[in-house]
């Protein structure tokens, strides 16, 4: 096919549409670096939190990927009845908010939970939740099942006909490990440490909940505490420069190291094997499968468990709180759409650079600029929805362009020059050829956008005062007041609504897309 | 009339030439080797792809530069010529408006262009739903409302049977005579050539070559006409 000579100029929504992303992105950077400008030099506990921050993401992107590796194996050449809902089951945790894992965690794990009762049993002291441990733990739960994913991925990469060879050559399971999946291995690894380690720079939410105290704090909790507690704007801004700079760089690295968030298509191929057919083989691939399994399950049927009953013990201040998430992730969705699909037809690599810059931003340090901004002009605690789900969209931004963006360029290669000879060019060709062709992955998108922004606990607890709250954050509060049985409750009726949204919008995505 | 004037078409190492002109209502013919440039010729004229320089003219007015929906061109391509979520009657309606805001005298032009090929009642079906050679036609009807001089095939009626691909030929042979349309057409069978084009470019060696009389071409052909056919 001959190339596109001539360029038809449209994409100047999209172009606009980046441009505002980078301001956006860009403003608040800026306010905090020359809010910064006056502030001292970080002091001891700032260095400590820096030094908990990086231990913490070592820690859990190692623990996390060591674990994966078995688990990918097992999935990658065992087939079993409820293998199609297990791969799903690793994709859950991305829209799992992340206040809902940590109740789930607190009841199993925490001081009065299941797991100490059985302690307590065999005449063992209580171990705790909260601190160092518990936040691994928390990164652990939330990111196995994506580098089960991405390794997994791997693993799929590996062509079969590899393994026919290597099967007749008549190498066994050692020889399979050295010749074909632990060269993969080293080139998969890498990219996945990389990316969890970056994630677990940024997470707020679990060191919020878990962590704590002077010896637990993360840079972003630090820097939610000197605006909370000690409303040291300078301190605030000064962290907010050491975290954009730490967020940056390993954003950087993940970019590099890695490709791809696992969310591609083809898990529920199983390339025949010829090797791992002993019995042990077999009952250790088993055993990994359950205990992972039961280890992401256990939580979450802890929710169930103790909220269904919390149901009744909710305060009204949930209601509200669940109208106001629900509008905000559905504005977000909104808006988080339309800048995809602007940017996505603009088809510049520039554009799309922009769109994946909110990969290597950090919500707090956005939070801590836009409250600077803010603050001089109008009430921050009154715009602290709004705000919420401006960052939301942008912190949504990448995954959806990531969904979209290849399904838009599918639809201009296919049909491209046809629409061009039919001078279908704008709304046109919005309406007749875009997005009648691209439903399924916009409705994807569109879900991972609502149930994201849905369970989001970041800025808001930035801006918000005692009157405005999300559902996150009220179970925030509530299980800081020690009501867990209203906590759980609310946990339940947020992960009802999170997953319901994501649903909603993925089978809407579906629903008689006869193309 | 359509002008190719003094064109030079570059692609990396590849490079055709053209400089030529058709009267209006001939239908023109392109054969040669694959990889020749048939295909790229016809993009140029469609307004996909730009050539290195020369112009295309169309009754004196220079396309250089004009979108490819601007241009007083209708095509079909080699596949993809209709969208599939689209019905038969919409796919139609896109060649009279392209937002398919079609005001109850469209439909009817639709219901007529889709009758006219044979496909009456057929509307409502969604290309999946339709043969190979149903889905030809529903390509033609739309053709038949866009209403545009100048035609350009590029093998569109490739995938299809000898018999089919035949009844095609003369269905765009009718469409043209009935339009007073002119027609350029890639082609890679002799005999499709013979069967409907009066007139014959060869496209060889890096030039596309003024056209000559079908019949004459092939009852004496020229040394390298001879070498391509074998």
């Amino acid at each position: 096919m001959a190339p596109r000579a001539l360029a038809i100029g449209r994409g100047w929504p999209g172009r606009l549409a980046a441009l505002c992303v980078a301001g956006f992105l860009l403003a608040p950077l800026g306010a905090v670096l020359w809010r910064a400008g006056g502030a001292g030099w970080p002091g001891a506990a700032d260095w400590a939190a820096v030094r908990f921050t990086l231990v913490q993401a070592v820690l859990s992107a190692a623990i996390s990927a060591a674990l994966a590796v078995p688990v990918a194996r097992a999935l990658a050449r065992r087939r079993f009845r409820l293998r199609g809902a297990y791969v799903a089951l690793m994709g859950a945790p991305f829209i799992l908010p992340v206040i809902v894992a940590v109740m789930g965690l607190v009841v199993v794990f925490g001081r009065g939970g299941w797991i100490n009762d059985l302690l307590g049993l065999a005449g063992l002291g209580p171990v705790s939740i909260y601190g160092l441990h518990g936040v691994v733990l928390a990164h652990v739960f939330f990111n196995l099942p994506l580098a089960v994913r991405l390794i997994l991925q791997g693993w799929q990469e590996i062509p079969g006909e590899r393994f026919r060879l290597a099967a007749q050559l008549g190498a066994g399971p050692a020889e399979i490990r050295r010749l074909l999946e632990w060269p993969m291995l080293r080139r998969v690894l890498p990219g996945v440490c990389a990316v969890i380690f970056a994630i677990c720079l940024t997470s707020f939410a679990v060191a919020l909940t878990l962590g704590g105290g002077p010896r637990s704090t993360t840079v972003e909790l630090a820097i939610y505490q000197a605006f909370r507690f000690e409303f040291d704007l300078g301190r605030a801004a000064m962290l907010s420069v050491i975290q954009f700079a730490m967020v940056t760089l390993a954003g950087l690295a993940a970019l590099r190291l890695s490709r791809g968030e696992g969310f591609g298509t083809g898990f529920d191929r199983v390339v025949p094997r010829w090797d791992a057919r002993g019995r042990w083989l077999r009952l250790a691939d088993g055993a990994w499968l359950v205990v992972t399994g039961v280890f992401l399950l256990g939580p979450l049927a802890a929710v169930a468990w103790r909220g269904l009953p919390g149901l009744d013990a909710m305060p009204a201040s949930v209601w509200t709180a669940a109208r106001a998430s629900l509008a905000v992730a559905l504005g977000a969705t909104g808006v988080t759409m339309g800048l995809t699909l602007a940017m996505a037809l603009a088809r510049r690599g520039w554009v799309e650079l922009i769109g994946l810059a909110p990969l290597a931003a950090s919500p707090l340090v956005l939070g801590s600029g836009l409250f600077l901004l803010l603050n001089p002009v109008a009430n921050p605690a009154s715009l602290a929805l709004a705000v919420t789900m401006a960052v939301n969209v942008v912190m949504a931004l990448p995954f959806a362009l990531r969904i979209v963006g290849p399904a838009v360029a599918g639809v201009e290669a296919d049909y491209g020059r046809l629409a061009d000879s039919l001078a279908m060019r704008g709304a046109a060709r919005l309406r007749w050829l875009v997005l009648p062709r691209i439903r399924r992955p916009l409705g994807f998108a569109a879900g991972l956008t609502a149930a994201l922004s849905m369970g989001d606990l970041g800025v808001i607890a930035l801006f918000a005062d005692p009157e405005r709250a999300t559902l996150p954050l009220t179970i925030f509060r509530l299980i800081g007041a020690y009501r867990m049985e209203a906590a759980a409750g609310a946990s339940l009726l947020l992960l009802a609504l999170s997953f319901g949204l994501f649903a909603l919008f993925d089978h809407g995505g579906r629903w008689r897309a006869d193309t | 009339m359509l002008t190719l004037e003094a064109l030079d078409i570059r692609q990396g190492d590849f490079r055709l030439r053209a400089d030529w002109s058709v009267a209006a209502g001939d239908r023109v013919a392109l054969i040669g080797p694959s990889g020749a440039g048939k295909s790229t010729l016809l993009s140029v004229v469609a307004g996909f792809f730009a050539a290195a320089s020369g112009r295309v003219l169309w009754d004196g007015r220079d396309l250089t530069g004009a979108a490819p929906g601007e241009r007083p061109v209708a095509m079909l391509f080699q596949d993809g010529n209709l969208f599939p979520h689209l019905t038969a009657a919409q796919n139609v309606g896109l060649g009279i408006r392209p937002d398919l805001r079609l005001a109850p005298a469209d439909k009817a032009r639709v219901a007529e262009a889709l009758a006219r090929v044979g496909l009456e009642g057929y509307g409502a079906r969604k290309p999946g739903a339709l043969s190979g050679g149903q889905q030809s036609r529903v390509a033609l009807a739309r053709v038949l409302v866009q209403s545009r001089p100048l035609l350009l095939l590029d093998e569109p009626f490739s995938a299809l049977g000898p018999a089919l691909r035949a009844e095609m030929l003369d269905l765009v042979a009718g469409l043209c005579a009935e339009k007073g349309a002119t027609l350029l057409m890639v082609s890679h069978a002799p005999e499709d050539a013979q069967r409907i084009a009066d007139r014959l470019v060869l496209v060889d060696e890096g030039v596309a070559e003024a056209p000559v009389a079908t019949a004459e071409a092939f009852a004496r052909p020229s040394d390298r006409l001879r070498r391509y056919l074998g």
